[in-house]
């Protein structure tokens, strides 16, 4: 229940989930359930030429680069591996002092 | 206690599932479960290459077990038709490894 609380605080931050084929999206962080399922909104994949499966139009010319047929996305926590935090967005320090509730509770 | 992000919104919409082997299913969602088991309608397989185009293997209507899925994507059906899928080339997804 510890990090459902975390990433319910979370919400509106940009965050990167790395999951465990390797693919890694970054988005802003939509919602999150009991199951640590993660709602992205804005989602890109971070190296896109690598994993154009998401991707829409490609356009070569332009530095803009790739427009995403799929913006919002839905990811099963059972597939995440990493989520990647803005240090700004952390405090160690709560986070300690749940954890040390948690671990003293459960 | 927390629905959370239901798939509830995705409803009736077009999305693209990534399966937990890599494959990418395309199909308009019509219904979910609290295990994201899903049940997509008008489905077709894409199947991505390093040496050929997008190939698009119809497979109509699926239920897909949720322990399978990876991500569920809403798929943007005016960026979607501007892909020109023969000329897309990649390498296929990996497996997730648990």
């Amino acid at each position: 229940m510890l990090f459902f609380s975390y990433f319910k605080d979370l919400v509106g931050r940009e965050v990167t989930v790395e999951l465990k084929n390797d693919l890694a999206i970054r988005g802003t962080l939509h919602s999150v359930d009991q199951y640590l399922n993660i709602k992205l909104e804005n989602s890109r994949v971070v190296d896109q030429d690598k994993y154009p499966h998401m991707t829409g139009e490609q356009d070569a010319g332009n530095d803009l680069g790739l427009r995403l047929s799929v913006r919002n996305c839905f990811i099963r926590g059972s597939v995440v591996r990493y989520v990647q935090l803005p240090p700004e967005g952390v405090d160690t320090e709560l986070l300690h002092d749940a954890t040390r509730r948690e671990a003293r509770g459960g | 206690m927390s629905a959370g992000p239901g798939l509830e919104s995705l409803v009736d919409q077009t999305i693209s599932v990534i399966t937990n082997d890599g494959r990418n299913i395309v199909g308009v969602l019509k219904g979910f479960d609290q295990a994201t088991n899903i049940i997509l309608d008008e489905s077709h397989e894409r199947v991505y290459s390093t040496k050929e185009g997008v190939q698009q293997l119809v497979l109509g209507l699926y239920i897909i077990r949720g322990d399978n899925i990876s991500i569920v994507g809403e798929l943007d059906e005016d960026l979607d038709s501007n892909l020109d899928l023969s000329k897309l080339r990649a390498h296929p997804l990996k497996p997730v490894i648990h």
